[in-house]
């Protein structure tokens, strides 16, 4: 069946409760009123020629802008192989909606995580708690206002980044410590290993060119030694 | 056998195998040479610290087998991602470990909260609730890269006096949560 | 503690049993998961999953970075096989986008999905035969691995977490005389597929553990929401590959294996084991076609540099070595994913454990995680 022979199949049942097909691009779904969802899971899953046996997917997307939360189910046929996608719209401040777990069982799983995740309020759910954050956190993370709490039980949340630290070194300093190691260097004499006495071993001589085309490779690498070197751009701050 | 002692002005000269008597070196390669580390693979560089124990490249052959239980081990190999839910676990897991112990932090997760820093619910590095000895980079970390950092843990065992029992940061049971200090 | 608690409001308790934890650190549960389990010492009551040691929040990062740059993060999602949780995200963003993929880089994504898959498979029955007891078999799973690891990191530079693939095609082109490796490697592995079916698939003491261990009706399989060969060792011929073809698979030919209970029950972890086996081999054949009709061409679509696509949604669905991965991305228009949901098949069958353990052996538990073959950041994501 294609989805708009199911939308009016639906419509017929129910009426008022589904909206329209959307039309919006990419794939198509069906706006349902909240408190019809669990008759009209149930109406999916039994009717013959309809049969959305399998719940593939329930989850929800947070729109402030709206002042809704929106709880979307995906469903599938495996006997007749189509697919709809509904909608339910719910109010942002006490998001609340009625379980399908009656209708199917893959819904207790996914329902606690949106619990978890959204704050929204599934009425008769057999073990409404959360699931994937600890039990103490506070806050629904996914909700678009949501501000991290600094840490959790003493352990900060913060890093300082490297990049930050490295990026204080100018290009100035830089040439300076390097100007002064150079002036340095001769006065710099390794001492003897203890237990010897001797002659101080001569500091060591570069090394003759191989050939004469390599002459100018060796004098140009020595000359870049020198040279500082450039600093990185500092990059962007990043949040801890 | 005594090592000479460090030449500090010429850069090269490491302080390693220096302050240590025959008998510690004894001691220290016998420890250094079975090493158990407590299997604690948290995520993908779990996965790869499973191949490194697999037939290619063995951590056996440094006589590193792995164990379950933190009891039996002497070095806890953090690899994955560390969460703030498991990091409770982690501290308990830490302070059931006998002394002396070892943390190897493998990994960019596990090193500074790595590819998730932007996360609510990661850890920035394990190092903020235990005291870490080396730190293995990586996103995951070769199996090479790993058995360097595991011997960098030998290299760390050699050079311990048995009297003093030299080690980075003591850690009081009792004490809250947040625990490295910046020395 | 709020676990606990939830327990002993729903069962009361007789004096002799004890709540216990299966892990988070466990060796046998496959990543840090904890099995809160009532048990008199050998047979349990219930075992309740406590999940969520591994939740990252990679939901809200798809909402804090840009389109290309998620790629990575979806390799962290199924790090055992990263191409295809890779793939199922460029497939929405491909959708919302209307970008269309040449047929080349299609034939590369099914290859390196292939052999993706065979990798993951050799971990799962590897690490369920420790988990059983044996362990021999876990050291050939792995020397196994290293070969395809070889091949994938000759083929993008990684040996795990591969972000080979690219929102409108593959990043890299097959490098020279790859084929004939992957050929070589197939020989072998065709042979050897053999070796283990000898060495452990029908050994005694395996088959007495595993068959009629934890068996899954159809019916219920279904409606727990299992996928993947969860739910083809329950006797459901469905696979996203042949069922819904994306990609280049219409061009290949192979075959679904599914569960027969063929030395137990229809749906028992036996036979959820060895639908994994016999996928290997039909993978294998999938590879030997692709590689014989690779065609030649682009291996990306044009795709813009900064991802913009309008405002709409879009599903892209693949299925992964561990069942049917759904990705459901919403844009609004910006350069960043508004919502991009991941529904993974681990999740639906951590559900089903708790349903499946009431008068179980506690190694029989075991089994039952090994053969739904879960891996944790699957479920916590």
């Amino acid at each position: 069946m294609t989805q708009e022979e199911i939308c009016t199949q639906l419509k017929a049942q129910f009426g008022e409760a589904i909206a329209a097909l959307s039309e919006t691009k990419g794939d198509r779904f069906v706006v349902v009123k909240g408190e019809k969802i669990v008759d009209v899971c149930r109406f999916l899953k039994t009717t013959t020629g309809l049969e959305f046996d399998y719940c593939l997917d329930i989850t929800a997307v947070d729109w402030p802008a709206r002042k809704i939360i929106e709880v979307v189910f995906h469903l599938y046929s495996f006997a007749h192989r189509h697919g709809l996608v509904l909608k339910v719209e719910t109010d942002r401040e006490v998001p609340s909606i009625a379980t399908v777990e009656s209708v199917w069982k893959a819904a207790t799983w996914l329902e606690r995580e949106i619990y978890d995740l959204f704050g929204v309020n599934f009425t008769g759910h057999s073990d409404l708690r959360r699931i994937l954050l600890p039990d103490d956190w506070v806050g629904y993370p996914l909700r678009k206002d949501y501000q991290e709490a600094g840490g959790y039980h003493g352990i900060g949340n913060e890093r300082p980044d490297p990049l930050v630290q490295l990026s204080k070194v100018t290009d100035e300093k830089r040439k300076a410590i390097a100007a002064a190691v150079a002036a340095a260097a001769p006065a710099i004499v390794p001492a003897p290993p203890l237990g010897t006495s001797g002659p101080t071993p001569p500091p060591p001589t570069p090394l003759a060119p191989l050939a004469p085309s390599t002459a100018t490779t060796t004098a140009t690498a020595t000359a870049t030694t020198t040279a500082p070197v450039a600093a990185p751009a500092p990059g962007p701050e990043r949040k801890g | 056998m005594t090592h000479p002692a460090p030449n500090l002005t010429e850069p090269g000269t490491g302080v390693l195998f220096t302050n240590t008597s025959l008998l510690d070196d004894a001691i220290n390669l016998a420890r250094k040479n079975s090493i158990h580390y407590l299997l604690f693979g948290l995520a993908c560089c779990g996965i790869e610290l499973m191949q490194t124990g697999g037939p290619r490249a063995d951590l056996d052959r440094f006589a590193a087998i792995f164990r379950a239980s933190p009891r039996q081990a002497d070095l806890m190999i953090v690899a994955g991602t560390l969460t703030y839910k498991m990091a409770v676990r982690t501290k308990l897991l830490y302070d059931q470990m006998a002394e002396p112990k070892y943390v190897l932090s493998m990994g960019s997760c596990s090193n500074c909260g790595g590819l998730f820093q932007m996360s609510y619910s990661v850890c920035k590095g394990v190092d903020k609730i235990i005291p870490v000895d080396v730190y293995v980079p990586g996103c995951p970390p070769r199996p090479e890269a790993l058995t360097e950092g595991l011997m960098r843990i030998q290299d760390i065992m050699m050079c311990e006096r048995w009297k003093t029992k030299m080690r980075p940061g003591r850690v009081d049971p009792n004490a809250p949560m947040m625990i490295t200090k910046p020395k | 503690m709020e676990l606990d608690r939830a327990i002993l409001r729903r069962t009361d308790r007789s004096d002799e049993e004890i709540v216990i934890n299966f892990g988070p650190q466990h060796p046998s549960t496959h990543g840090v998961i904890n099995f809160v389990t009532q048990t008199n010492g050998e047979v349990i009551r219930r075992s309740v999953p406590d999940i969520g040691y591994l939740h990252r929040g990679l939901e809200k990062i798809g909402e804090l970075v840009p389109y290309p740059g998620y790629m990575p993060f979806t390799d962290r999602i199924d790090y055992l096989a990263a191409m295809f949780t890779n793939e199922g995200y460029a497939q929405a963003v491909e959708r919302l986008l209307g970008v269309e993929v040449p047929l080349r880089a299609n034939y590369i994504r099914a290859i390196a999905g292939e052999l993706c898959r065979i990798s993951n498979h050799f971990i799962s029955i590897g690490s369920m035969s420790q988990d059983i007891g044996a362990s021999t078999p876990f050291t050939h799973a792995l020397r196994e691995r290293e070969s395809v690891n070889n091949l994938l990191e000759e083929l993008c530079g990684a040996r795990l977490t591969f972000n080979c693939h690219r929102i409108g095609g593959v990043a890299y082109d097959l490098p020279a005389g790859w084929g004939d490796k992957v050929l070589r490697f197939l020989d072998h592995l065709d042979s050897y597929i053999q070796e283990w079916d000898r060495l452990i698939s029908f050994n005694e003491i395996y088959v007495e553990r595993l068959a009629n261990v934890g068996v899954i009706t159809r019916e219920k399989a279904i409606d727990f929401g299992l996928v993947g060969p969860n739910l083809r060792g329950s006797g459901v011929k469905w696979d996203i590959r042949r069922d819904m073809p994306y990609g280049a698979y219409p061009d290949f030919e192979f075959n679904i294996p599914v569960g027969t209970g063929r030395v137990g029950t229809v749906g028992d972890c036996w036979d959820r084991y060895y639908v994994r086996v016999q996928e290997i081999v039909e993978s294998s054949k999938i590879v030997r076609q692709a590689l014989a009709k690779l065609p030649e061409g682009e291996i990306a679509a044009k795709v813009p540099r900064k991802v913009k696509p309008e405002a709409g949604e879009a599903v892209g669905r693949v299925e992964s070595a561990r069942g049917d991965m759904l990705y459901y991305v919403v844009s609004d228009g910006s350069e960043k994913a508004y919502r991009l949901r991941v529904r993974t098949g681990s999740f639906m069958a951590m559900g089903i454990v708790e349903e499946l353990s009431h008068g179980v052996m506690v190694a029989d538990l075991i089994a039952i995680i090994a053969s739904l073959d879960v891996v944790a950041p699957e479920i916590d994501r």
